[in-house]
């Protein structure tokens, strides 16, 4: 029963983990991909370490998944809120209207960098 | 079912790596390594589960530990170069 509960948690953590990759790569913007790393990021790490957890036995095991845990649980936002703001800093503006290729975004970057 | 959460943490490494070589501004370049570098902690822990040796948990906490460190040395410089 405890091998069935650990195998749907390490299944649910790889989907998310996997949805962040395709995320990574088709989303169009710096923003949104942080937004697609970050939430799935934190929960796909979350889910697999949990069932890790339920298939461990030892209590030495079990207490070092939990330090690995908290250790993810509170670097990821922090990581994403530090890059957000730096990104937001040195001038690179969000994608908001309808034009999304990459040339929008360069030249976005180009005249926020050189107007600040 | 480990053996399947292995390759699938192998698959989002790939994709990362694929955004970190075709990212267009820099932060797209350190985002995607700060992804690489939580999937390997992952990995990690689930290569020491495969392999029956949970002695790996140490090395997976130190490697967050400097993954962390290295992005928020890089976002620093990139920060203060202006």
């Amino acid at each position: 029963m405890i091998i069935i509960f650990s195998g749907i948690c390490l299944l649910t953590g790889s989907f998310l983990c996997v949805s962040g990759g395709i995320g990574l790569i088709r989303f169009p913007d710096f923003y949104t991909r942080m937004h697609a790393v970050g939430v799935t990021d934190t929960l796909g790490a979350g889910f697999i370490l949990l069932g890790l957890m339920l298939l461990s036995t030892s209590f030495l095991v079990i207490a070092k998944l939990v330090i690995i845990l908290l250790l993810t649980l509170l670097i990821g936002p922090t990581t994403s809120h530090v890059l957000a703001k730096t990104a937001m800093h040195n001038g690179l503006k969000p994608v908001l209207n309808q034009a999304l290729n990459s040339n929008t975004v360069e030249k976005n970057k180009e005249t926020g960098s050189s107007g600040s | 079912m480990l053996t399947a959460a292995t390759l699938a943490i192998f698959v989002a490494m790939i994709l990362a790596i694929i955004r970190c070589i075709a990212g267009p501004t820099l932060y797209d370049r350190i985002l995607a390594v700060n992804m690489f570098g939580t999937k390997t902690v992952l990995l990690i822990s689930l290569l020491g589960f495969v392999m029956g040796r949970p002695e790996f948990l140490d090395i997976a906490i130190v490697y967050a530990l400097i993954n962390f460190i290295s992005v928020i040395g890089v976002l620093r410089y990139s920060d203060t170069s202006k």
